[in-house]
């Protein structure tokens, strides 16, 4: 089911959670609300299920508009950060509770609920564990549990909030995959509300990058990461350097170096003012001799090789620090060690100027 | 009130440290005092009720427990407690949800109200009905031209019991509502659940050990209730007298065997309370430990 925001304002005792939220969201689509924690998008996923009611705008799903809608009329599944599972019934009833408290109408019969509930727990690869408590689980078969239950009723939508925040690394990228599957399978409108970028970037069809209760930038996981709207979502999408300078004639001045404006960054060449430039760690090129106008000297001050790629820590000519990150085969060829001189050039770079 | 329900002992080493703690002699000389204050304050006064209503023999016993006075004092009693305890426990869910579950102005102020009974000596409460509704007050002139008597009579007592007792159930059940929390209930809404049944199936379910320590707790206090219900009662042998009353009486007429016969009976309640209560109280500390459980989490 496809989902509308209209101009969403959420206020907590003169908090503004949510501010000016506009957001479409196409039937079927796997969308992640990235953000840190304050910046309002568990507020608007309990606004999309109905928990919360907003203080102004709208929502609407496939056109119509949910206001008047009761959270149990919006037929939404919503998997809480906690799992929220009642721990005094078995994770059978857990999950014939949606079916159980349907109106005695449409309530499907005993033998159809066990059929169904067995079936979600097969899906879920925990049939077996159907007597058993939820203290008794692990923390990602909650969550399995906590899935099965919200599938049981069919819902139009499925919310999550912080799937996997409460789980060790193995697991979250075990039950990262499996949604994914299960999203491919159903083909269900989904919305996952969380903090850790690469779960956003690695699962989600789009992402809506939040701070402070706004949308910062809308857009596929490629697009906000190697085009940020802006310099927030720049800097809270991996890795970056970041450097403050002047603006002036399509270039920025750092200490006495100053690096051509990229092509990437559009308009922004032809301002004049103060400006911040990202780079990538990993698109820092680094030698030990200068590679013409664009780069500039740094020292090297300490070096990881743990890992698949080689982080190195320099110190920029002006000041700052710098990361770069390069392939173990460069790294042999260049002998780095702390205290090298080195030149660094940027291949692409990203440049912000300061609102007046 | 609401915060002497702290998780920090769930974390607490449970094994005493070698060089931490008090030497072997003081611990023995710790324990000597507890065992002798505990004897001479509960045991001995207990075993002297038995044994002086066991004085006369067993016939004395029974025949003075099984009087018409002493079984209209017992029927009393447990129809007070009857009526009173469900109230109690309604109320006091009604209370828990209201805290636990909202933010309002004065919420504070109204947790404080809750308590005032247990504040306020019980003779002062009953004495407040007494000059409400007593026979020579507009509303006690009221209630008795429309021939209803609540003052020294039968709805006088259940008025004061249940005035008494009110905090109890309530105060038992705002800790574990609030230790609960209210992911459960969200989640039962969303899966398409009235309120009805989210109370019913989840909520009710939830705190239903806190529910029976209301009710033990709160029968106990009904049962053994005096002050309040000795100002409104009136005494009149045979209506209006609870249990705890009747043994006043008796005692005051030199019937010594027959006073201790009657409050062996009341003794042996509280007895059977004390075992609900430690039987029940362990169940609902681990249901509020196993609810703080899933809150450290929230650091993830």
């Amino acid at each position: 089911m496809s989902i509308e925001i209209r101009n969403l304002r959420k206020i907590f005792g003169g908090f503004v959670a949510l501010d000016n939220i506009d957001l479409a969201i196409k039937e079927g689509e796997l969308v992640a609300l990235l953000g840190l924690s304050g910046s309002g998008k568990t507020t608007l996923l309990r606004i999309i299920a109905g928990l919360e009611a907003p203080d102004a705008g709208s929502i609407h799903f496939r056109g119509a508009d949910a206001g008047s809608l009761s959270v149990r009329d919006r037929r939404i599944g919503f998997v809480f950060q906690h799992y929220a599972l009642f721990r005094h019934m078995t994770v059978f009833e857990n999950v014939a509770f949606g079916l159980r408290v349907q109106p005695r109408g449409s309530r499907p019969s005993e033998s159809a609920i066990r059929a169904k509930v067995h079936e979600l727990l097969r899906m879920v690869q925990l049939d077996f564990m159907a007597h058993r408590y939820p203290s008794q689980l692990s923390g990602g078969q909650r969550q399995r549990v906590a899935l099965a239950r919200t599938l049981a009723i069919e819902p139009r939508i499925l919310l999550l909030d912080e799937p996997f925040g409460s789980l060790d690394a193995r697991v979250r990228q075990e039950l990262r995959r499996w949604l994914r599957r299960l999203h491919r399978q159903l083909g269900i409108t989904c919305v996952f509300v969380t903090h850790d970028q690469d779960e956003a970037l690695e699962l989600a069809d789009r992402v809506v990058v939040m701070n402070a209760g706004r949308i910062e930038q809308i857009g596929s996981p490629e697009d906000v990461y190697h085009h940020p709207a802006n310099a927030f979502v720049a800097s809270f999408l991996g890795n970056v350097n970041l450097f403050h300078g002047r603006i002036e004639d399509g270039r920025v001045y750092l200490g006495n170096t100053s690096l051509e404006v990229g092509a990437a960054n559009g308009s922004v060449a032809s301002a004049s003012g103060r400006a911040m430039l990202y780079v990538r760690p990993h698109l820092l090129e680094i030698d030990r001799v200068s590679a013409g106008p664009g780069s500039f000297p740094a020292t090297v001050k300490s070096v990881n090789a743990a890992g698949p790629q080689v982080r190195i820590e320099l110190v920029a000519e002006w000041g700052d620090p710098v990361s770069v990150d390069l392939g173990h085969d460069r790294f042999t060829t260049l002998e780095l060690a702390p205290g090298a001189k080195v030149f660094l050039s940027p291949k692409e770079n990203r440049v912000f100027v300061y609102e007046a | 009130m609401f915060e002497n329900f702290g998780f920090t002992g769930a974390n607490a080493p449970h094994s005493r440290r070698v060089g931490v703690g008090e030497p072997p002699g003081v611990r023995r000389a710790l324990l000597a005092i507890t065992f002798a204050f505990l004897g001479l304050f509960l045991f001995l006064p207990l075993a002297a009720v038995f044994t002086e209503a066991f004085a006369k023999g067993l016939g004395v016993y029974l025949a003075a427990i099984s009087s018409q006075e002493a079984r209209a004092a017992i029927r009393l009693t447990l129809t007070t407690a009857a009526i009173a305890v469900p109230l109690n426990v309604g109320f006091g869910l009604a209370a828990a949800w209201l805290v636990a579950r909202f933010e309002f102005p004065g919420k504070q102020f109204l947790a404080t109200l809750i308590d005032l009974p247990f504040s306020v000596s019980p003779v002062i409460s009953g004495m407040l009905f007494v000059l409400l509704l007593g026979v020579r007050t507009p509303m006690g002139e009221w209630l008795a031209d429309h021939g209803l008597r609540i003052i020294f009579a039968e709805p006088g007592i259940v008025l004061a019991t249940i005035f008494v007792t009110f905090p109890i159930a309530a105060r038992e059940l705002i800790p574990v509502m609030q230790a609960s929390g209210q992911d459960e209930e969200e989640a039962a809404i969303v899966l398409g659940a009235s309120g009805f049944q989210m109370f019913t199936r989840v909520t009710l379910p939830n705190v239903r050990w806190g529910v029976v320590y209301g009710v033990v707790l709160c029968a106990a206090r009904a049962m053994g209730e005096f002050g309040a219900v000795s100002v409104v009662s009136g005494h009149i042998r045979g209506a209006t007298n609870t249990m705890p009353l009747y043994v006043e009486i008796l005692y005051n007429d030199y019937e010594f065997s027959a006073a201790f016969a009657v409050a062996s009976l009341l003794a042996l309640l509280s007895i059977v309370t004390l075992t609900l209560k430690h039987a029940v109280g362990r169940r609902v500390a681990s249901q509020i430990k196993h609810a703080g459980e899933e809150l450290p989490r929230l650091a993830a």
